[in-house]
Formats: C-alpha cells, sequence, structure tokens
C-alpha cells in the first residue's frame, strides 16, 4: 500500500448527499474476482452516456477537465452508504482518488478507505460549501493541500482547516503497514483468548 | 454502572487494548458469499496466509447466482460464473463449511444463517456483506465488513475496531394490524434520515420488539444499515432460545449450558447508552419509500412532499434528482401509483413468515395485467418449507413466478434486471438509483404491499384494497 503525508491535488466537487456504493461502482461493472480492473466501472452510471458505448457524458464533472485529474473528491454526507463491495474504494483509489472530503461517510467505507490508503477526510458542510466555491473559480489553479501529518487541509494561501483523523487510522495511512502481519505477532495472546474464550462457550468449535 | 447488551458481548471478547480506543476483537464465526468471500479467499491464498480456523468459516452461493429452475454454476449475469468457481475452489479440500447451490441448505447468507443456527446469541460474527447486521435480531454481535477486515479476520479470528456509541430505540405501543417490522424500520429512518444512527450499534427494545417473531426481528436489524447504523442487536428471549434449538449448528449437547447463558444476555436496568429514540408504533401505518434512498420513505396514506418543506440545501437538491429519476411529482399522492413489477424476496423479506404473509393476500386472486411478479425463497430450505405448505400454488396461480433462492434481482449484476423506467415495488432494502436495472425505479414495502399493490396493479395498501389481514 501507497503511504502518504502531504500532497497537492485537483479537487472535483461532486456535492450530493448519500452517494452510495452502488453509484460509485455499479455491481456489474465488477466483473472479475479482482481488486484491480476496476477504475472503468468508477461512476458508471453517471460517468457514461451509454455503458455499452462507453461514451463519456460531458456533464459528469470526472469527465471535465481539469477534474480529469483529481486526486480529491469533495462530496456531500453519508458518502459510501449501502453496500459493503471493498471494489468502490479500490476503483477511486485506481482511478486516482487519494482523499475525500465529506460532512460523514458510510462506517464500512470509511474502513475500507484506510485499508486501501485513502483519507476520508471528515469536515463540516459549511466549510465543504465555500471549498467548493473556491474550487469551482478556478479549478485547475486552486489546489487543496491535504496534510496528514498536522491533521490540516489548505486551500488558498490564508485558509487552513483542520480535521480529527483516529489516532491509529492516522499512522495506519502514513506506514502503509501490513495489518494481518501486525496482528499475527499477537498470535501468542490470541491463542491464550482463544482457549479460555472457548472453554466457556464450548459450542463456538462446530463440526 | 450496569452494562449494555453489546457492551457484555464486546468485552467478553475483547482480547487485549490496543490504545486510542481501539481494541483487538475475537471473531466468533465468519461468513462468506461468492461475491466478496472469493476476492477474500483469493487473496490470502496469493499471499500463503492460512485460514485460522476453517471450521468457524462458512461459505455459501447468493448473490450471482441465477435463479431459474435448473440454474447451474452458468449465469446470466457474464463472468458471474468465475465468482461461483472461484469460490468453490478456495473451500475444496478444506474444513470450511459450503452449501454449494445444489445444497439442500443453500441460500442467502443471512437467511441460511439463522435458519441453520450460525449466527447465535453471544457470538461475534462477520461477513463481508453489510445486511450482516440482520443477524443482530438472534442477539448475535454481527455486523459487514470489507474484504480486507474480512481477511484480516480469517487470518487471524480477530478484528481491531473502536466500540461504537450505543442507540436504544424503544419500539413501544401496539403494533396495528397489517403492520409490519418493514414499516417500522423505514418509518425510523424516514424520520431521523439515512445516517441518523451513524456511528452507533442500535439496541431495539420495548413491548413491540418482545411482540415480533424472530424473522421480524431479522428485517427490523437487516435495515440497521440503511440508517447508517453499524449493525444493530436485539437480546435474546424465549423466542430466540426455541428458535434455535435443533439447528444444525446450534449446541447441541451443551445447550442448555448455552440456553443459561442467552436468557442471562440482556442490558443492564442501569446501563447507559449515548442516545435514545423512542417511538409509538400504534399510529403507525405501512410505509413505501418514493425516492432513491431509504430515507425517501413515506406512509402509503401520504402524499410526497414539496420540495420547498426541505430546508438543506443538499437535501433538496437530492430530493429534485430522486423525483426526477422517479418520474414522480412533488406533493402527488403515493397511492394508487402504478407499477410495472413486484419482487418479493432478498435478506430483508423472503422468509416463510414473509412468504406466508403475502400468499394469504395472493390466495384466489391474481395480479394485474401486465404486471411482471417475481417471489425469490431467501433459501432452499424456505423454498421447500413453502412448496410443502402449498405456497408456491399461490403464487404461480396468481400470476408470479416462482423462483431457486438466491439474491436475484434485489440488485442488477448485469443478469436479470427489470428494465428502464419499470416502477417495481419490492420487499428489498434499497432504492437507489439504477440498483435493480438501469433507471428501474424501486418502491421499497413490505411483502403484504408487494402483494397487495400487485394484484392491484398499483401501489396500494393490503387494507385499502379491501383485503383482510
Amino acid at each position: 500500500m501507497k503511504s502518504f503525508k502531504t500532497f497537492s491535488g485537483i479537487a472535483a466537487p461532486l456535492i450530493r448527499v448519500n452517494i452510495d456504493t452502488d453509484a460509485i461502482i455499479p455491481s456489474r461493472e465488477i466483473k472479475t474476482v479482482s481488486k484491480k480492473g476496476l477504475s472503468g466501472g468508477l461512476f458508471a452510471e453517471w460517468r457514461y452516456l451509454s455503458l455499452e458505448s462507453r461514451k463519456e457524458s460531458p456533464d459528469f464533472i470526472l469527465n471535465q477537465d481539469p477534474f480529469k485529474k483529481a486526486s480529491i473528491l469533495v462530496t456531500g454526507n453519508n458518502f459510501g452508504c449501502g453496500s459493503s463491495r471493498e471494489h468502490a474504494v479500490w476503483a477511486l483509489s485506481e482511478w486516482g482518488i487519494r482523499a475525500i472530503i465529506a460532512p460523514s461517510y458510510g462506517s464500512i467505507f470509511y474502513s475500507n478507505c484506510i485499508k486501501n490508503g485513502i483519507l476520508p477526510i471528515v469536515m463540516d458542510g459549511r466549510v465543504i460549501s465555500s471549498m467548493s466555491e473556491f474550487i469551482k473559480d478556478n479549478p485547475e489553479e486552486n489546489r487543496l493541500t491535504v496534510n496528514l501529518i498536522k491533521n490540516e487541509v489548505s486551500y488558498s494561501n490564508e485558509v487552513i482547516e483542520t480535521f480529527v483523523i483516529q489516532k491509529q487510522d492516522k499512522e495506519f495511512l502514513i506506514n502503509g503497514l501490513d495489518q494481518i502481519e501486525q496482528t499475527l505477532q499477537k498470535n501468542s495472546i490470541i491463542s491464550e483468548f482463544e482457549t479460555l474464550h472457548k472453554k466457556t462457550n464450548p459450542w463456538l468449535n462446530a463440526s | 454502572m450496569g452494562s449494555t447488551l453489546f457492551e457484555k458481548i464486546w468485552d467478553q471478547h475483547s482480547i487485549c487494548d490496543l490504545g486510542d480506543g481501539n481494541e483487538l476483537i475475537y471473531i466468533d464465526r465468519i461468513f462468506l458469499h461468492e461475491r466478496t468471500g472469493s476476492i477474500a479467499l483469493k487473496s490470502l491464498e496469493e499471499r500463503k496466509v492460512p485460514i485460522r480456523n476453517p471450521n468457524q468459516v462458512f461459505a455459501t452461493i447468493d448473490h450471482i447466482v441465477d435463479t431459474f429452475p435448473g440454474r447451474g454454476d452458468k449465469t446470466l449475469m457474464p463472468s458471474g460464473s468465475d465468482f461461483i468457481r472461484s469460490l468453490r475452489a478456495s473451500v475444496k479440500g478444506t474444513k470450511i463449511h459450503f452449501f454449494d447451490i445444489d445444497d439442500l441448505n443453500q441460500g442467502i447468507v443471512h437467511v441460511v444463517s439463522p435458519e441453520q443456527g450460525i449466527a447465535l446469541p453471544g457470538i461475534t460474527y462477520i461477513c463481508p456483506d453489510s445486511h450482516t447486521c440482520s443477524l443482530g435480531a438472534l442477539g448475535t454481535l454481527a455486523w459487514g465488513v470489507g474484504s480486507t477486515e474480512c481477511e484480516h479476520a480469517l487470518a487471524t479470528n480477530t478484528l481491531i475496531k473502536k466500540k461504537p456509541k450505543l442507540m436504544k430505540i424503544m419500539v413501544d405501543g401496539i403494533l396495528p394490524l397489517g403492520v409490519t417490522s418493514k414499516d417500522i424500520i423505514l418509518h425510523l429512518i424516514s424520520q431521523h434520515g439515512a445516517d441518523g444512527a451513524k456511528d452507533h450499534a442500535i439496541e431495539f427494545m420495548g413491548s413491540v420488539v418482545e411482540n415480533l417473531e424472530i424473522e421480524s426481528r431479522l428485517t427490523l436489524c437487516n435495515m440497521a444499515v440503511e440508517f447508517g447504523a453499524t449493525t444493530g442487536i436485539i437480546a435474546p428471549d424465549n423466542k430466540t432460545i426455541s428458535y434455535l434449538e435443533g439447528k444444525a449448528f446450534s449446541p447441541e449437547e451443551d445447550f442448555n449450558k448455552a440456553k443459561h447463558y442467552w436468557s442471562e444476555l440482556k442490558t443492564d436496568q442501569d446501563a447507559i447508552f449515548d442516545k435514545t429514540i423512542t417511538i409509538d408504533c400504534s399510529n403507525i401505518t405501512p410505509y413505501v419509500t418514493w425516492g432513491t434512498n431509504p430515507q425517501q420513505a413515506i406512509p402509503i396514506s401520504h402524499s410526497i412532499p414539496f420540495v420547498d418543506q426541505i430546508k438543506n440545501k443538499n437535501e433538496k437538491e437530492s430530493m429534485i434528482r430522486a423525483l426526477e429519476y422517479m418520474g414522480l411529482e412533488q406533493g402527488q399522492s403515493i397511492n394508487n401509483q402504478k407499477i410495472d413489477a413486484a419482487f418479493i424476496g432478498s435478506c430483508t423479506n423472503s422468509r416463510i413468515s414473509d412468504l406466508r404473509s403475502a400468499a394469504k393476500i395472493l390466495k384466489d386472486k391474481k395480479i394485474a395485467d401486465n404486471i411482471r411478479a417475481i417471489c425469490v425463497p431467501g433459501s432452499s430450505q424456505v423454498k421447500k418449507q413453502a412448496e410443502e405448505e402449498g405456497l408456491d400454488r399461490i403464487f404461480k396461480s396468481a400470476g408470479f413466478e416462482w423462483r431457486e433462492s438466491g439474491c436475484s434481482m434485489c440488485f442488477f449484476a448485469g443478469g436479470e434486471s427489470f428494465g428502464e423506467n419499470q416502477r417495481v415495488i419490492s420487499t428489498t432494502n434499497r432504492n437507489f438509483e439504477n440498483r435493480q436495472g438501469k433507471s428501474t425505479r424501486t418502491h421499497l414495502a413490505s411483502p403484504m404491499t408487494v402483494a397487495a399493490s400487485a394484484i392491484a396493479g398499483k401501489i396500494s395498501d393490503a387494507k385499502s384494497i379491501g383485503i383482510e389481514q
């Protein structure tokens, strides 16, 4: 997993509430048993005039210049609600999104972001509105800078907004550690717990 | 200070504190399906990471498999069979309990799980599927995860997790005849928003919940995720205990011990919740969604709100967009809106009691002309039971298609769909744009409402079309 600390990028305001993971990647765009090759299906229903021709809809923000090169998505509350499909995050990541800014997220989607190196930033709706105005003014020039070390998003030279993120999520994004390996280092305490736990709950071993 | 049911199960599974509010939580059982389980297993195989306790892992085929009679590995969805074969290949030679397509116990993961006694009170349980919260109905601490977390649980039997905030929902009053747990949850979401329970685990309590049968409780908890909750849970009681007795993966020789433990498992009187919502069911009537999110729901007898009634700018835009997608007008009545199709199925409402309640309305009736109506039992066991009771004949003679079990048309994966601009009344859980097919217009409702609407050819309350419930 790519780790990151700070970066600047073009931000795309896609201000809609309750954007669900079916919209981020429709089920029919998940064609193989793989975490790769999914970016073509990102926002497929909104992005293409027709799914068959794959002709891009000029009205959809991510098809427009300079948003085609966006690495930050600015959006509405409850982003990523619905299905647990991690494909939504894999598709966003493969397309080039590295951070999302929204007032709130679907909870499974949020942890899927952390596991895949996408920073889900929580910000107040009013901040997002003024941020969007600033971006729309000159999207090419008015980039956002995300600083994960300082928990800051800055735009223009004057405005710096801070955000809150759990310490462990932050460390995980910065260091890009393999969580399975980390947990397996605790194998002895897991085993110790497991032995006792199964003694008190003998029905857990299904045969 | 006492503890909540959630905290008791949580604490019992907490291996250690990892700091910053995170704990290492032991996961007792894991259920997989071909859609997202296949990639989790494949990914572990590629990394050569073994599954820690395969006998605590279960797998079924439900999402991509066709539901036509005589179905097999080949699917209408292009490449669908890859998912089926990948899952089958991964479980082969392992101790994972697998319900293959032709298994008598195959079915939708969240229908099979209670049916087989896989989800049990007091255990921790995950599945890479958002509707895993359904199993909270049995007093199981169950929640949906992504593939990466699923891999972590398969490899270590643990997850690193921060305890969510806790919400109590008191469901009191007297549930009127013909009103179901589907209507209760749609009512709740419509009143408090699709993120109304965000960051919270819900415990459903109160006299109405106590009176609900297990299958209705499963419907209630199923849509906790549509309410933005981490999960939902209901304390086990005598109904739970008798429901689980004799199930394949329920305790056998230890049943009495388990029973004793389960009956003690409840929230203490003086336990504290972060938030409480109280609802009185006495005035709830059957609900239906009019928009593209479960919060856009109203009683069938009400009219769609006016755009100007919505204060928030983003919500207002969402409403305009939803009305356009649904081909509806603000302020119009939803009752008697003409429909093109009716669907009974999904992990929300496809259990035997759901089928019985719909069949009661459909008996000796015919669906309206030009309506396509489909019933998909939630599991092969539900199908078998329904056929033994003759429900299949009622559905078929009313004009419904009678299918093999699976998730079917709850979502469009590239196989079957209802078609563009088709208006579908559906017992499923998500009315998202394009969820059931390109430009398909979904209205969520209870099985009774769907059955009554299929007969009338338009959205109808079972009561209003003169059917005695």
